[in-house]
């Protein structure tokens, strides 16, 4: 009898997981930060997710009909729903249409089709948008939403909508949006304004970090630790990120407290969580070896706190993330480990 | 109790041992023809020294290929009807050269054959290399790296431990087990055969606990013996690799590019040890091996002790034939075997395992891959502790220089990275054909070399001649011109002869003419 052979498969795989799986589990570890966004900040959110998760499949699929790839198996990957989620969440609520559009477009369509696609990005793809726009955009990228309890909250679905698509670009935005904790704090240190005064003045602040901020970021920690459980990520990014950070902050906490924040607070503002879990873990654009991971990790937290404190923007996930992505190649290429028995 | 050591990665894939390990090894009737591949082991030989001629009686045991590290031998008595290239179940799908048997039913042993050994306390070393090399005993765990030349490496390096791999950790394959379960006492008198001439400090047989009843038989026949121990170590793929036992049994690693007898430790498979047995013992060649005959394309899985040249489809028609998942058809295991394009193939000293399954049990074509996301779920199941994924980078784009950095050449091929790559990535296929390409250029680049030293040295030879030459021509031109220097000399010389002769002479008449003028 005679029988077909696999080109190229014989290697003979009998069971697994697949990508798409991978991909799917991220965006449910997405969850819990979803929903305390959504408690704390309203719709908001809501229409972020649904803009970016929806440009991101429209462009995805553009990009994958004018490549002449196959579009099935390549959107069932649920790699740009995962991007557009990213995207979605680290914008700013209730953020105009346009404005996703054009984070989504530098993501999908430059930072990951026009180097290769899926696999083939040097950068991460939802940071080189995000980067776009907020380098771009300054004004629209700093009208963050203030948690709803202090402020004539955007709480109803028809007020976010109207803010969303309106074409005006002064739509009633004062008293509905407030600076971020680490923009109010770095804001009023260049005034004199000493730390610990702006912490207890400060109307955003909660237990340890910004009011509602805080518990976003448990909440990313949460579906991160999920990640891990679940063995989508390795504990290497996420461990190396967090303890570098809080090593960095706790150094410049312990020479003076009334300058630099604590590291707590490093940890639970911004999108610390985000990016120690769900950003600088993107595989792809990561550094790839054991050791590798750690220093990419690290160097991505020393970026995080240099912008942060000395650097001109209020947070710095992404500029960070994109710094480190270039080095990865580097990195990988000194941190090979030693093989079986060396 | 050995105490057992962890390894770093692994897999634990579906086993589907149980299919094939219900009933006994079976001997299938003979077939019509017997296919022979002449080259049935690894590394190099210098010459094959065929004994027979087409057209040949040979008897059962008889020696038909010879060369300084092994031999093969007729599995039947018959008639050779040809020596030909036919398909072999061989990676590279070429054909190779194959002696045809034609068997004459009778099945009749060759009248002088090796002399059995049965006390085999009298055995020295040199005459139980002889008797391996001529009874054709290879490594029957799948390498058939010839059993001569790893049992003289040991002797000679001195061996603290023989380790016994019954490990057999791969999927489907159930032929060390079954042979364990029904000729323990033999395996065990192999071992003491080797313990006797290697005299090694300790003797363990590594088995994996999914197999409690070669244990049990193994126990049995041990009885007291507290000279072999027995290693029942956790199943994980590969454990049945040599370097991954030696680490899980003695904790020591093997460093890259040595073999292990360097360290000490000398690794035979447990159908090795039988052969051994069947050699020393009863003076018989090898010229049968189990095979497991398995998968959901087999209507009854079982093993079998199948003569070598047995076809492939004479094997599967005694088990009772293909189911209709028959799809896809593979020469070992499903995570280290090869697929074959046909079941005329037959059975050689390495196949354990004929494998017959539907495609859906099996990879994924390669349609259906999806671009490496760098996860790094390759690395962490990496037995060699590689980087799997930048060496399907480095594969990919044909980057050999940087692909050999990364160790492509210590990939034992296990597959566990294929196993769990996400995206379905058949990475092995990539390493196997980078390393082929490198190993075709590299002898390229010898035949190259060869060619530029023939070369240089043509032109060399040509300019010595050349040289050669003008220095002869200068030497005989020198000559000539001496030659007509002497000779001008003596015209010369003869010259001023005849002047002063003719000056005499004219002196003398000018005298006479004086005299004669006074007269």
């Amino acid at each position: 009898m005679e029988f077909k052979t696999d080109t190229i498969a014989t290697t003979n795989r009998i069971d697994n997981q697949h990508i798409a799986a991978m991909m799917r589990q991220v965006v449910y570890a997405l969850l819990p930060a979803v929903l305390t966004l959504f408690w704390f900040f309203g719709w908001g959110i809501v229409s972020n997710l649904v803009l970016a998760v929806g440009f991101a499949v429209l462009l995805e699929t553009l990009m994958l009909t004018l490549r002449k790839r196959p579009i099935i198996p390549f959107l069932s990957d649920y790699s740009a729903v995962v991007t557009g989620a990213l995207l979605g969440l680290a914008l700013p609520s209730a953020s105009p249409w346009w404005l996703i559009f054009i984070a989504v477009f530098f993501a999908i369509v430059i930072a990951k089709h026009l180097y290769g696609g899926l696999g083939y990005n040097p950068f991460n793809p939802a940071m080189i948008g995000y980067a776009v726009v907020l380098v771009s955009f300054p004004v629209e990228m700093t009208r963050w939403l203030a948690p709803m309890e202090l402020s004539l909250a955007v709480s109803n679905l028809g007020d976010t909508f109207s803010r969303v698509f309106s074409l005006s670009s002064i739509p009633a935005w004062d008293g509905v949006t407030m600076a971020t904790p680490l923009d109010y704090v770095k804001t009023n240190l260049t005034q004199d304004i000493s730390l610990t005064q702006s912490m207890h003045e400060g109307a955003q602040f909660g237990f340890v970090a910004g009011k509602a901020w805080e518990w976003v970021s448990l909440a990313y920690l949460a579906g991160g630790l999920w990640l891990l459980y679940q063995k989508v990520i390795t504990w290497h990014i996420p461990v190396a990120f967090l303890l570098s950070l809080s090593v960095i902050a706790s150094f410049f906490w312990l020479i003076d407290a009334n300058t630099y924040a604590s590291p707590l607070f490093h940890l639970l503002s911004g999108a610390t969580m985000l990016g120690a879990f769900f950003i600088a873990t993107d595989p792809i654009s990561a550094s790839t070896t054991p050791m590798g991971k750690l220093l990419y990790a690290a160097g991505i937290a020393l970026f995080i706190y240099i912008i942060r404190i000395w650097g001109a923007y209020p947070d710095a996930v992404a500029f960070a993330v994109i710094i480190m992505n270039m080095a990865a190649p580097m990195i990988d290429h000194y941190t090979q480990p030693k093989i079986f028995g060396e | 109790m050995v105490k057992l050591h962890s390894i770093k990665g692994g897999v634990h894939p579906p086993f589907h041992k149980k299919m094939s390990t219900q009933t006994p090894i079976k001997t299938p009737a003979l077939p019509d023809t017997f296919v022979i591949p002449v080259r049935q082991m690894s590394g190099d030989v210098d010459e094959f020294k065929v004994l027979i001629q087409v057209g040949d009686f040979v008897y059962k045991g008889q020696a038909m290929i010879a060369c300084d590290r092994c031999t093969l031998h007729a599995p039947t008595s018959g008639t050779i009807t040809a020596i030909e290239d036919r398909p072999v179940p061989h990676p590279s799908g070429m054909g190779s050269r194959c002696i045809i048997l034609q068997p004459d039913r009778k099945d009749q042993w060759h009248k002088t054959l090796y002399t059995p050994y049965p006390d085999y306390k009298n055995l020295s070393i040199d005459a139980l290399l002889m008797r391996v090399r001529e009874a054709g005993v290879v490594g029957l765990g799948g390498a058939v790296f010839p059993t001569k030349i790893k049992l003289g490496a040991a002797a000679q390096a001195g061996l603290e431990t023989l380790l016994i791999n019954a490990a057999e950790c791969e999927p489907y394959i159930s032929s060390d087990d079954r042979l364990l379960q029904e000729q323990a006492a033999e395996v065990i008198v192999g071992i003491r055969i080797l313990q006797h001439v290697l005299q090694p400090q300790q003797c363990v047989i590594g088995i994996e606990d999914n197999k409690p009843e070669a244990i049990a038989a193994l126990q049995r026949a041990l009885g007291t013996d507290a000279n072999i121990q027995i290693a029942v170590i956790p199943t994980i793929y590969p454990s049945g690799d040599e370097k991954q036992l030696i680490k899980i049994v003695t904790g020591k690693k093997i460093p890259p590019n040595t073999y292990s007898v360097a360290s000490g430790v000398l690794v035979q498979n447990i159908g090795t040890v039988h052969s051994i047995y069947d050699a020393v013992i009863k003076g018989r060649p090898l010229i049968s091996r189990v095979v497991t005959v398995t998968g959901n394309g087999i209507t009854t899985p079982q093993n079998f002790r199948a003569l070598i040249g047995t076809p492939f489809s004479h094997l599967i028609k005694a088990a009772g034939g293909y189911t209709d998942k028959a799809q896809r058809l593979i020469m070992g295991g499903p995570m280290m075997g090869f697929q074959m394009p046909s079941d005329h193939v037959s059975v050689v000293k390495a196949t354990n395992c004929i494998l017959v399954t539907s495609k859906d049990q099996l990879a994924y074509s390669t349609e259906l891959a999806m671009p490496c996301i760098r996860c790094g779920k390759c690395a962490e199941v990496c037995p060699v502790d590689l980087l799997p994924q930048q060496l399907y980078w480095y594969s990919k784009s044909e980057n050999i220089e940087r692909a050999e950095q990364h160790h492509l050449f210590n990939c034992i091929e296990c597959g566990c990275c294929s196993y769990v790559c996400p995206s379905h990535i058949p990475l092995v296929q990539y390493y196997r054909h980078t390393k082929s390409t490198i190993r075709e250029q590299r002898q390229q680049q010898a035949n190259a070399e060869q060619a530029r030293k023939r070369h240089d040295f043509r032109a060399f030879r040509k300019q010595r001649e050349k040289e050669e030459r003008a220095a002869m021509r200068a030497a005989h031109k020198r000559k000539v011109q001496q030659r007509t220097a002497s000779n001008t000399d003596k015209k010369a010389a003869i010259q001023a002869a005849m002047a002063r002769a003719k000056a005499k002479k004219a002196a003398l008449a000018a005298q006479q003419t004086q005299a004669s003028n006074k007269e």
